[in-house]
């Protein structure tokens, strides 16, 4: 097996930075990441798609390409199309790649597995032309393939930056439908001094804004009782804003309230985490270098807690310094000075986001959604069955398993987790931390038997 | 089946190729997203539920929410981890035999 000092699982910004620096400062380094092309879901494709659309996209987009550039060293091993599927203490992960189950050893790990969209359970969410608006910019980024009639639904800066794109590329969204309401914008100044600090990004917003309003886009904010009607795919939203009901007739609905922690691999070992009030999330528990309460676990990026793109960055190179140091390629001292101005960067990324996460709420009837409302996908369980197991006694997520199938199809609870946990918690009159989360347990994705075979015959093979 | 897309792809130049899709005939863009191919091509159903055999199509474009799961030359994979190339036969599952588990 080949052994590593370390291993990294995802190739986005804060992946391919530690990737990099700790190939600087000597350490064999091995990337896994399940997509085909680095970049993360942020820079998703950049390589191929900043030549072709690097104009709609943005500058922020493009900077992606410095990354990926810092991964062709020949000291990195990058494994695109590589799905981790366990990861054991030791440590030893296992992944397929191009259909080939493998293993590699790493005496540190990196978990940089970014964030899944918040889960928005509305009525009618699983209908065949509702997708998130993280999956719109994949479209949007990796194939250039625009929604001729979209409407967004939701809120958050992604939101705006969505309609601005699809506005550059000559196909405005139809309508915004935006949840956020005029109060939390007023709750939100509060943290207005650190809003200020990070002035780049308010003036970024602002700029998007005017864009959306040149475009003539409508906007409906406050919205409340937001629903997707139609019969075999999306055909319109319904909604109440300003007092009036509204039917917006569209094809395709794009969904946001934010971002979370991807925390599956980092549960699957045991890495502890707790309810972060502000994010309305659980994040892992870590320490100021990303390290987790399991000995050689470090997590960087928005998988320890959201922080966006330049964040991830720097919080990958801390990951990495730290982790030399303890594997004694670098002296604390040397270690200490080149975290300083990562720690500052950082810190200056991290200023704005109070306000942000104060002045787009999530969606609250997404957090609470209607009892007739699916919040299991795979398995079409609603969220009134989640409140009749806890009124039958169902105290957490791991208990409903015996209740019924919430979190154990194909996605293994990314996409109702939460949305379990908090209506456990309301129904229940506890809190999140209390109610706690599904448990994790490899495999971390589905693998086929032809990938375990093909495994063990290439391990056969090297015994021999 | 094929119906006008309510999705818009750019003409990168790149070439197209065969794939099947349902036994039938269908040109795509060579290393495109094939979930992203196929929603510009005008499919809109991409499987059905086990439970209740409502139609879904891709959600998350990222791997994580199994919405897209179709069979490719046999094998149940998820439409968005997937590029597009030659003769990739493409088959979604009838309702009534349809199978989720790509395990």
């Amino acid at each position: 097996m080949i052994r590593r000092d370390l291993v990294i699982i995802g190739a986005g910004p804060a992946g391919m930075a530690a990737a990099a620096r700790a190939a600087e400062l000597g350490l064999s380094v091995s990337i896994l990441d399940e997509q085909l092309r680095a970049g993360g879901q942020i820079y998703r494709d950049v390589d191929r798609a900043a030549a072709l659309r690097g104009d709609i996209l943005g500058k922020d987009y493009k900077h992606g390409a410095t990354l990926t550039d810092g991964l062709r060293r020949a000291d990195i091993d990058h494994l695109p199309g590589a799905v981790v599927w366990a990861i054991e203490e030791g440590f030893r992960i296992s992944y397929s790649q191009d259909g080939q189950g493998a293993q590699i050893a790493a005496a540190r790990v990196l978990l940089a597995t970014g964030a899944l969209e918040r889960p928005m359970p509305l009525p009618g969410w699983t209908l065949p032309g509702v997708m998130t608006a993280g999956a719109g910019q994949i479209l949007l980024k990796q194939s250039g393939v625009l929604a001729r009639n979209a409407v967004l639904v939701g809120s958050g800066p992604l939101l705006y930056l969505i309609a601005a794109q699809m506005i550059r590329a000559g196909t405005p969204p139809a309508a915004m439908i935006e949840t956020q309401g005029r109060g939390d914008i007023i709750s939100a100044m509060r943290h207005l001094g650190g809003a200020l600090r990070g002035w780049p990004y308010l003036l970024k917003g602002m700029k998007m804004l005017a864009e959306i309003r040149r475009a003539r886009v409508p906007r409906f904010t406050g919205a409340q009782g937001i629903a997707i009607e139609g019969e075999t795919r999306a055909e319109a939203v319904t909604l109440t804003s300003a007092g009036h009901s509204r039917r917006i007739a569209c094809d395709t609905v794009f969904l946001h309230h934010g971002v979370v922690p991807n925390t599956q691999a980092a549960r699957s070992l045991g890495v502890g985490h707790e309810w972060d009030h502000l994010q309305n999330c659980f994040v892992p528990a870590l320490d100021e270098w990303g390290q987790s309460d399991v000995a050689g676990v470090f997590i960087a990026g928005d998988g320890a807690g959201i922080g966006g793109a330049k964040a991830a960055e720097y919080a990958g190179g801390l990951a990495a310094l730290k982790i030399a140091e303890e594997l004694g390629r670098l002296d604390p001292a040397a270690c200490m000075e080149q975290a300083a101005p990562l720690r500052a960067a950082l810190a200056r990324e991290r200023a704005p986001r109070a306000f942000l996460d104060a002045a787009y709420p999530p969606c609250v009837e997404a957090l609470a959604p209607a009892d007739n409302t699916i919040v299991c996908r795979c398995e079409e369980i609603t969220a009134g069955d989640i409140r009749r197991y806890a009124s039958l006694g169902c105290l957490g997520p791991n208990q409903a398993k015996a209740f019924g199938r919430a979190g154990m199809g194909p996605c293994q609870g990314r996409f109702c987790g939460l949305t379990v946990t908090a209506l456990l918690a309301k129904a229940n009159g506890r809190t999140p931390d209390e109610t706690g989360h599904f448990r994790i347990r490899p495999p971390l994705k589905p693998v086929t038997l032809g990938e375990l075979a093909a495994m063990d015959s290439q391990m056969q093979d090297a015994a021999e | 089946m094929k119906t006008a897309s309510p999705f818009l792809e750019p003409d990168d130049g790149g070439t197209r190729v065969e794939v099947s899709l349902d036994g039938a005939p269908l040109l795509l863009s060579e290393g495109a997203n094939l979930a992203a191919a196929l929603l510009a091509a005008g499919v809109e159903v991409f499987r059905h539920t086990k439970v209740t055999g409502a139609p879904r199509a891709p959600f998350c474009m990222m791997g994580a929410c199994y919405d897209c799961l179709v069979e490719i030359d046999g094998v149940v994979r998820q439409a968005c981890m997937t590029e597009v190339s030659p003769g990739l036969r493409i088959n979604r599952p009838h309702e009534a035999e349809a199978h989720d588990d790509p395990a």
